[in-house]
């Protein structure tokens, strides 16, 4: 566990992972182009699997690289094909005079009251992990536990955030019924029948 | 392979949830299947009909605590008590009055389809989630359903470029407050090893932190957040914007669901399950209750569209449950329940009267000059709404205001007489705004520039033309000198629309927001009864 016995070896991936989350995170807001902003964003995701592994959650790291880092970050991929890869986005224009050097202070604030805060304040050291300590080999099954016994109000309310979520990307992609005029409109919906939102 | 002992489920207390989901699915379902649109009326009775069985049900789950008092289940996550139960019954009345209103609205664009419907009963899903919930993992994930819900409906008057831009600015924003709220569950998390908000009273009061540091800013976070979600100083930035871009119906419906689900899930947050850590918390509510008081209340004498007039009320009207708050007393929940509780019908009732009389576009408050005129009844209903918001007496919003101004002053020293003042203060300028607007709806319609008129109205002297040169002298008079004839120019020109029509649905809608806010403010006694007993269930 990783409070228990923190080893060289276990300090080591820590520090590998870290340093690729974060530089993938600064890799993925810096970056002018946005592909490369989406494969800094794999950068983030796969050190975050790392990051997983070392703490011997396999099932999760597994999850992550394949949902995350495969699925998702493609989609992403094919969206910014689709909308337009030279579109650059001037990110020079500031509509607010100062307000880049404001940002950056008031991150920097934040950032460092949070960490001061953290290296101050005392963690709980009662549990390691969500899950009861277990064998790293069943991991899957104790996640499975805890998903039908701790989490299974949160698990089924995650279904009802996935439904009004496809409900509402569908209605906002829809074309929208534009300038019409009432008769025009009438009309257009009987043809629009067969592309409704089902 | 050992059994999994699956959590025992009370399904009396989770049926709300069910039959929202039920009918928002069913809704769905039936579209895809009837040939053609299905009519958006359709939508409106499931909705109600929707809204009423959670009523009722909320009378059996009230039963059940009378006699066998709060619990929980689902592995302690839900939560079944006095105050949860109040909150969702406010919920769904305020769902069923709100279809109400948009069945109006579609017909007026008309709009067919039933998707509005199923945006807002999943919506206000989400919201009785929050308001029972009993850990930190599902007041999120009851916060999300219910804010993704608005941002698409926010959206929804595809025609309108504003909404357009309303809805990207309250889901921007609403991303970024919601990151930051899960950013202060794992800081809590990680303070006390549990989300569990039962686990974490017992762990807090049967340990001593070593040091705060951690649990602070967690619980600072998590404040963050909800003060977003209910638009409190200085996180209200998004709300005016948001609230005049948005279609009318949705803005009611928004402002009511929003404010009650939240406020449900951080009285129960702080005062339940970070009760012992108050010492942290009351100077940052303290701060967030009088910066909204103030601000909300002096930001709305100068706004000259009605909604972001609203708007701004409700930003100060959640600096008065704030109030309730701070106080951290039973006396404080129960004030904050009834407030929430009137301040739901209020909101959904003002905004019903914006969406009938501003059909035409006009949401300037001119467009409310000699409304007594063509429509008396709407006007008469408007006044009780906006005078029960300023918290005139005979109003339930004179109890709601003088319920939380009570609890704060009970605590002697400083801190709660200063926030009682400000409260008195911000009660007294809100006054101004609202009884501008009922006086500007009591006016005779006018023609001419409003120096020529007030001359005129003066030159006679029949009380209502007297009334009127009130209403524009009280207009002319926060104007600058040079605004003069700016100013004559959009008052002369204000009142074209002939007739306000109002569909029946909207009538009742209308009437069930206005007749219980006198009623209740008179005869006191049930309402304040019902929300003191709430409370005295509130689990512990």
């Amino acid at each position: 566990m990783l409070a228990t016995a923190r080893t060289v070896p276990d300090v080591l991936v820590f520090i590998a992972s870290a340093a690729i989350i974060l530089g993938g995170a600064v890799g993925v807001v810096a970056s002018k182009n946005p592909v490369h902003s989406a494969l800094n964003l794999i950068a983030t995701l796969i050190g975050i699997a790392l990051a997983f592994v070392e703490q011997e959650a396999n099932f999760l790291a597994a999850v992550q690289i394949i949902v995350y880092a495969g699925a998702i970050v493609i989609l992403f991929l094919f969206v910014i094909m689709f909308l337009g890869v030279d579109r650059n986005e001037s990110i020079r224009l500031e509509p607010l005079a100062g307000q880049r050097p404001l940002a950056v202070g008031a991150v920097a604030v934040v950032t460092g009251g949070l960490i001061a805060l953290m290296a101050a304040g005392g963690w709980y050291s009662g549990a390691t992990t969500v899950i009861a300590p277990t064998d790293p080999s069943n991991d899957v099954g104790a996640l499975g536990k805890v998903i039908f016994t701790t989490y299974l109000f949160a698990f089924e309310a995650t279904a009802l955030l996935l439904i009004i979520a496809v409900v509402g990307a569908v209605l906002l992609a829809r074309r929208p019924p534009a300038s019409l005029d009432a008769a025009q409109r009438a009309d257009d919906r009987d043809v629009a029948v067969g592309e409704e939102l089902t | 392979m050992n059994t999994v002992a699956m959590p025992s489920v009370h399904y009396l207390v989770i049926l709300p949830e069910i039959i929202l989901t039920v009918a928002a699915v069913g809704l769905l379902i039936a579209s895809s299947l009837v040939p053609g649109r299905l009519r958006s009326s359709v939508g409106t009775g499931v909705t109600v009909i929707a809204s009423a069985c959670v009523v009722v049900d909320c009378v059996f789950q009230w039963v059940d605590i009378s006699r066998h008092g709060p619990s929980t289940t689902m592995a302690h996550v839900i939560i079944e008590d006095g105050f949860s139960v109040v909150a969702i019954s406010v919920l769904a009345v305020s769902l069923g009055l709100s279809a109400l209103v948009a069945d109006g609205w579609l017909c007026r664009e008309r709009i067919e389809g039933v998707e509005l419907h199923v945006l807002v009963l999943a919506s206000a899903a989400g919201a009785i989630m929050m308001a029972q919930a009993n850990d930190l993992v599902v007041i999120f994930l009851g916060l999300e359903i219910m804010s993704i819900g608005l941002y698409v409906l926010a959206a929804f008057d595809r025609r309108s470029a504003r909404s357009g831009e309303a809805a990207m600015k309250y889901f921007l924003l609403g991303g970024f407050s919601s990151a930051i709220f899960v950013y202060g569950i794992a800081l809590v998390y990680g303070a006390t090893g549990t989300t569990q908000l039962g686990q974490l009273a017992g762990f807090l009061s049967a340990n001593v932190l070593r040091s705060q540091g951690l649990l602070l800013a967690g619980t600072a976070l998590l404040l963050v957040g909800f003060a977003f979600k209910v638009a409190a100083v200085p996180f209200h930035v998004w709300s005016p914007d948001v609230y005049e871009g948005s279609p009318t119906p949705i803005v009611g419906f928004m402002a009511a669901i929003v404010k009650v689900g939240a406020f449900a899930a951080v009285l129960r947050v702080l005062a339940s399950g970070l009760f012992t850590q108050q010492d942290g918390w009351r100077p940052m509510v303290f701060a967030l209750a009088a910066l909204s008081m103030l601000v909300g209340a002096g930001m709305a004498t100068v706004q000259r569209n009605v909604k972001r007039m609203l708007a701004y009320s409700s930003i100060s009207h959640a600096g008065f449950v704030l109030l309730a708050l701070w106080a951290a007393s039973p006396r404080g929940t129960a004030a904050a329940l009834y407030y929430l509780a009137t301040y739901a019908l209020l909101v959904v009732g003002s905004f019903a009267v914006v969406t009938v009389v501003s059909a035409d576009g006009h949401e300037d408050l001119t467009s409310y000059r000699g409304l007594a005129r063509r429509r008396p009844l709407l006007a008469c209903s408007f006044t009780v709404l906006l005078v029960a918001q300023a918290g005139v007496p005979f109003t339930t919003g004179f109890l709601a205001k003088l319920g939380v101004i009570e609890s704060a002053v009970e605590h002697l020293g400083w801190p709660g007489v200063a926030l009682g003042v400000i409260a008195m203060v911000a009660t007294a300028v809100s006054g101004y705004f609202y009884l501008r607007v009922v006086v500007l709806t009591y006016a005779a319609p006018l023609d001419a520039s409003p120096a020529a008129a007030t001359a005129s109205t003066l030159a006679t002297s029949r009380p209502r033309a007297r009334l009127a040169a009130l209403g524009s002298g009280i207009l002319v008079e926060d104007t600058r000198d040079g605004e003069l004839v700016d100013h004559a120019e959009v008052y002369g020109a204000a009142p074209a629309n002939g007739e306000t029509a109002v569909p029946l649905a909207t009538a009742v809608a209308i009437a069930v927001c206005v007749v219980p806010t006198v009623v209740l403010g008179v005869w006191a006694g049930p309402l304040v009864e019902l929300t003191t007993r709430a409370t005295m269930l509130f689990h512990p």
